[in-house]
């Protein structure tokens, strides 16, 4: 590949010291990037607004972000409104719903042995009516970011069992690296997090993990590389370069043998301050855990993107009625992709959209060349999403005050003629 | 320097003790009240409702402003200006910030006599965000109006076999006699045609 076509080689990439930030780490510490002509300094930052922010102002070339930040960003939704694009997937899984030690007692009384992640919402719903007669104050649910991945799955876990995340529960913002304090002072009930701060909570006896992430969506988007329109626009072979870098480095993190050294990596580092363990764990190749590049893992599916959009809607965070398809196509460059996954012969998908929730067992998408082997997609609530039919899932949703009108909605996704 | 400018009600978040006395010193000696000053352990949410601040200043890099983000997503009608400083050695994020419009502002190293000013910077810049984003709403449901009326105009050639002004005529009179914006009537007429 031709270097001298690089727009620029030195790059900032900005991360939250989480246990997902093992591609840009292994990128920088296995050589992929250089690889590649980049030069790369990772710079942690403690949160995912001075994050965004950064990238925004260009202080940051590009960041791991929450999948839905790109896309609240360019729909102006979140006060800072810099339009961003994502041409890349940086995993798969990984978040888990953990609840403190008293909590899960009482939920306990009203779950059967070994309940799967759905009990125990309904179990937790028994707690709250209880709780209602009692005229006890409800409980406390953290998660990490308005538009982040963690909070549409606490919404989506309590709702599948008829709690109401607005009225029956109290939710809150707390940054990752200090939720398990939070739950040990019992300043809140549970939280919905990113690895290793559930493994934390259970490895100091302070919390139970009642739903991970992969159970309330199997094989969900997690994080992405965020950079600016503008960025992107003015540096298109950078931009590939460093997708297929990440690319390669994704791969080499899903050869099982490699995750030891990964967690290794990461320890050394020491920028997750958890024991060296939970680290270990949460990168321990598992069948529900992160996955960073099987799976299609890394590829930036359009169809994502219209589901954190519906969230957005869902849960009357957004109050204009966006385009859904175009707000897709603008925001998740699966063109940038595909380029950069050429340079590192990466199959692609054949489609840029997926149904979700039909697949219990791992599936194969045919068409174009080789068919690419999918994972399971069911959804807690056994909704099932046809991202050709977006607001079909959303008109299958109550109905709350200070929703989109979902005429208007229609109106503005009308297909073309 | 003191008399002509909004005197108002902050809210200082800051790890570094002696940066929070400078800044409340310096927000003080121009008129305004310093409602609490906290580290960035501190309750945000609690803070927040009980001192009702008019606006916060917080270090760009603290924990806490997903914390304070999720605030004003809370409280959307009424979202408060958040003023973030950088440190002075963080001189490249504050010009940049500053050049791209970034947030509120970010104070360069918090020149106390700067402050006054620099708050109605960000201030304005906060006010100037939310007209923007007003406008844009509206300017979306304009379009949203212009496609619905489109679709409805296609409905009544298709369905009353009328020419494109005639069809826009009768869409009018329709909306008029229903004291409707055309529109909102356009999107009920397209609406009642996908269900019928």
């Amino acid at each position: 590949m031709s270097r001298a076509a690089l727009e620029k080689t030195t790059l900032r990439i900005g991360l939250l010291p989480l246990a997902d930030a093992a591609p840009l780490v292994v990128a920088a510490a296995r050589g992929f990037f250089a690889r590649h002509g980049l030069q790369v300094e990772l710079r942690v930052e403690r949160a995912w607004a001075a994050l965004r922010d950064k990238v925004a102002a260009g202080v940051l070339d590009a960041a791991q972000m929450l999948a839905p930040i790109p896309i609240a960003a360019t729909l102006g939704l979140d006060g800072v409104a810099v339009p961003m694009v994502t041409a890349l997937s940086l995993n798969l899984n990984g978040n888990a719903v953990t609840v403190s030690r008293p909590l899960h007692q009482r939920m306990r009384e009203h779950a059967p042995a070994r309940a799967d992640a759905a009990q125990w919402a309904q179990a937790l719903a028994r707690v709250l009516g209880e709780d209602r007669k009692a005229h006890r104050p409800p409980p406390v649910f953290a998660h990490v970011f308005p538009f982040s991945t963690h909070h549409y799955e606490l919404r989506m876990w309590l709702a599948s069992a008829g709690i109401d995340p607005d009225v029956d529960v109290r939710l809150c913002v707390v940054p990752p690296p200090r939720m398990v304090g939070e739950l040990a002072a019992g300043r809140v009930d549970g939280f919905c997090v990113g690895a290793p701060w559930s493994e934390v909570a259970a490895s100091r006896g302070l919390g139970v993990t009642v739903a991970t992430k992969f159970a309330i969506w199997n094989n969900s988007p997690e994080k992405v590389l965020g950079v600016t329109r503008d960025w992107a626009l003015a540096h298109p072979a950078t931009h590939r370069a460093l997708i297929a870098a990440l690319i390669e480095a994704a791969r080499w993190l899903d050869l099982p043998e490699h995750r030891g050294e990964a967690a290794q990596l990461m320890i050394e580092r020491g920028w997750v301050q958890a024991p060296a363990e939970t680290i270990r764990t949460a990168l321990q190749p598992q069948a529900d855990g992160l996955l960073f590049h099987r799976r299609a893992a890394t590829f930036p599916w359009r169809s994502h993107a219209i589901w954190f959009a519906l969230q957005m809607l869902r849960w009357r965070q957004c109050w204009a009625a966006p385009d859904l398809g175009a707000l897709a196509r603008e925001v998740y460059r699966c063109e940038t992709y595909r380029e950069a996954a050429a340079l590192v012969a990466e199959p692609c998908p054949p489609s840029d959209y997926k149904v979700e929730g039909e697949h219990a067992a791992p599936w194969l998408m045919a068409g174009g060349g080789a068919a690419l082997e999918l994972g399971p997609d069911l959804l807690l609530d056994g909704s099932v999403f046809d991202p050709g039919q977006p607001l079909r899932w959303l008109e299958r949703q109550p109905a709350a005050a200070g929703m989109v009108d979902r005429a208007v909605l229609r109106a503005a996704n009308l297909a073309p003629e | 320097m003191a008399a002509g400018h909004t005197k108002l009600r902050v809210m200082l978040v800051d790890d570094d003790a002696a940066r929070l006395t400078m800044l409340e010193q310096a927000l003080v000696a121009e008129g305004h009240t310093v409602a609490a000053r906290l580290d960035t352990h501190a309750d945000l949410p609690s803070a927040v409702e009980r001192c009702q601040p008019e606006v916060i200043f917080i270090d760009v890099d603290a924990p806490g402003r997903d914390t304070l983000e999720s605030l004003n997503q809370l409280n959307r009608e009424h979202p408060r200006p958040v003023v973030l400083f950088a440190a002075r050695s963080d001189a490249e994020t504050t010009r940049r910030a500053v050049h791209a419009g970034v947030s509120a502002y970010v104070v360069d190293g918090l020149h106390p006599t700067r402050l006054s000013a620099l708050m109605e910077v960000a201030i304005a810049r906060f006010e100037l965000h939310q007209t923007l984003r007003q406008e844009l709403d509206q300017a979306r449901s304009r379009l949203a109006d212009q496609r619905d009326i489109e679709k409805a105009k296609g409905l009544l050639m298709k369905r009353r076999g009328l020419d494109e002004a005639a069809a826009y005529g009768l869409l009018r009179r329709m909306a008029m006699d229903r004291k409707q914006r055309i529109g909102d009537f356009a999107r009920v007429l397209v609406t009642a045609a996908d269900v019928l």
